[in-house]
């Protein structure tokens, strides 16, 4: 699924993105938001947009690196974990526990990542999975410090530069601006010398090699970065939620970031921020009506693999194309 | 003392032995081609020169330092680069960012993370007079998969010497190709650098013998015979089991 992705440098170079018209009617809309809409439809675009960043996060590795991981929601829990635990247990403000678990998920990232991207394809997927749930039990049987399957709740929103987060409009700016800078990083990340080499060896790791690319240290990096931005979402989550619970770290997790990088389309990340839109917009309408919402997912799920590999962001690049 | 140096390389996979005892050296400046019949070892031998394929003994020197130890990328940083007997470039890609890519393994800076790739004008610089001089210019903005075969091998070529290597490994650069792009791709090669050393596979007699300053007949992984191609031409025992057979 990830090396058909939509994403190659040469068709972004000769034809203009029809996409890419749309971004700043869409930064228009995402800043007005508040102020035209209800306090609870703000709530859920902030999820929304939290979730964006950890399904970019994502598809940096998986678009781009052509490493499909089933071991995201390790990084997102550890960003929201430590965030939450240095802020209730040990007395710190929420930011400095948001920047610390950051640097957490970099660092634990760096870690699990030097083990894993020695392996390819299942053999990388399953390990990946193995280390989260790794993680996942450590967060539900080390109860003195993660509070077990209660979590650990009470986490008071901060306030910055005298806007308190408490309010809905001011943590809905802080998580767009997070958004914004992580699109922002990401997109140089992918469109950076680097970034090219992450792609060319994703295509074809012998020539790569060949012509002196050092591929496993170029799939570490992309690993770490990947980490970091997890990390950063869940801090965020973290800070949006007032608590963590094992949740933010279990492999279901892991299954719908990696979903909403599929059903927006891997390796464009704008793609994977429209699938945390949609998934999510899809669980709040249908979960309404019915229980069984993650069916509706799921069938959506099917669609996007059988008649649009590279996703809503690919579909609406074709359509986009053929209107222009 | 050659600038690549092989002694005693032995690869066997299970009880097919492909590569037996094979010693060759080839000095800066020297093209020395490879020949030999379908199954000879040809291609195993290049890949165990270029790290695809590790050898079970042996010694492969670069300019005098063992590169056992190394990968294909730890070669190429000594100036080995090689071409495959398939195309592999990255057909999606364009021509000129083809053999950016190249270059930028050794003349950018792969591990910045925050650098343009598109602004890079000495990389593109680089691209732009090597695909001059290979007469690709024109193909440059094309997709690298849909330009001919004949120009994808000269592509392939070029995206090869994009870092500037002292060795070059070509397999078998004509294979597929037709007379006149044959004649063309011959031209390159005598066009490039003086002090290369090439190394390469040829199955083409007439290519052989136009461009080898000395020749190696591999023959179930052995060498039959080494010389310059006048006394590999004479010699008994390659007329009996190769060239004997109607070249």
């Amino acid at each position: 699924m990830s090396a058909s992705s939509p994403t190659t440098w040469a068709g972004r170079a000769r034809s203009a993105d029809p996409v890419a018209y749309l971004q700043y009617p869409a930064l228009a809309v995402l800043l007005a938001w508040p102020f035209l809409f209800s306090t609870y439809n703000t709530g859920l675009l902030t999820e929304i947009l939290i979730f964006a960043i950890a399904a970019m996060s994502l598809d940096l590795l998986m678009g781009y690196g052509g490493l499909v991981s089933f071991g995201q929601a390790a990084f997102f829990g550890l960003g929201a974990y430590t965030t939450v635990i240095l802020s209730v247990s040990f007395g710190m403000s929420p930011w400095t526990g948001w920047a610390a678990g950051v640097v957490v998920s970099a660092a634990a990232a760096a870690v699990i990542g030097f083990l894993c991207i020695r392996l390819k394809g299942v053999g990388f997927f399953m390990l990946t999975l193995a280390f989260a749930q790794l993680l996942f039990s450590a967060a539900l049987k080390w109860r003195s410090l993660t509070g077990g399957s209660d979590g650990i709740g009470g986490m008071q929103r901060p306030a910055l530069a005298g806007f308190r987060l408490d309010d809905p409009a001011t943590m809905y700016f802080v998580a767009l601006g997070a958004f914004l800078l992580s699109l922002v990083l990401l997109r140089l990340v992918v469109g950076s010398q680097y970034g090219h080499a992450l792609v060319g060896i994703r295509d074809n790791e012998v020539r790569m090699r060949a012509l002196g690319y050092r591929a496993n240290a170029v799939k570490l990096i992309a690993f770490t970065v990947s980490g970091l931005f997890a990390g950063f979402s869940g801090g965020l989550y973290a800070i949006f939620n007032g608590f963590v619970s094992p949740d933010a770290m279990a492999f279901g997790l892991s299954g719908t970031i990696l979903l909403m990088v599929v059903l927006g389309g891997a390796g464009s990340l704008v793609g994977p921020a429209i699938g945390a839109a949609v998934f999510l917009l899809v669980k709040q309408i249908a979960s309404s009506y019915t229980e069984h919402w993650l069916s509706i997912v799921g069938i959506i799920f099917v669609a996007c693999v059988m008649f649009f590999r590279s996703g809503i962001y690919g579909l609406l690049l074709r359509l986009g194309r053929r209107g222009s | 003392m050659g600038l690549l140096e092989i002694e005693g390389l032995n690869k066997a996979f299970g009880s097919l032995t492909v590569t037996r005892n094979v010693s060759l050296s080839v000095p800066s400046g020297r093209k020395h081609v490879i020949i030999g019949p379908n199954g000879a070892g040809k291609t195993s031998l290049i890949h165990q020169i270029g790290g695809q394929l590790q050898p079970d003994s042996g010694r492969i020197l670069i300019d005098g330092a063992e590169v056992g130890k190394l990968g294909p990328e730890g070669r190429a940083r000594l100036g080995l680069a090689r071409t495959f007997q398939k195309n592999t470039l990255f057909p999606k890609l364009s021509v000129h960012e083809n053999v950016r890519l190249g270059a930028q393994a050794r003349f950018g800076s792969p591990f910045d993370l925050f650098r343009p790739a598109r602004r890079s004008t000495e990389l593109d610089d680089r691209a732009a007079s090597l695909l001059a001089r290979f007469g690709l210019d024109h193909l440059a903005q094309a997709p690298a998969g849909s330009i001919s075969y004949g120009d994808q091998r000269q592509l392939e070529l070029a995206v090869a010497l994009s870092g500037e290597p002292r060795i070059l490994l070509l397999d078998e650069p004509t294979s597929g190709l037709s007379p006149t792009e044959t004649k063309a791709l011959v031209g390159v090669i005598r066009s490039l650098p003086d002090d290369l050393a090439i190394l390469m596979i040829e199955h083409d007699m007439e290519v052989v013998f136009s461009l080898a300053d000395r020749i190696t007949v591999l023959y179930y992984g052995e060498v039959l015979a080494e010389g310059t191609p006048e006394e590999v031409t004479a010699n008994a025992r390659v007329q009996e089991v190769y060239l004997g057979a109607g070249i």
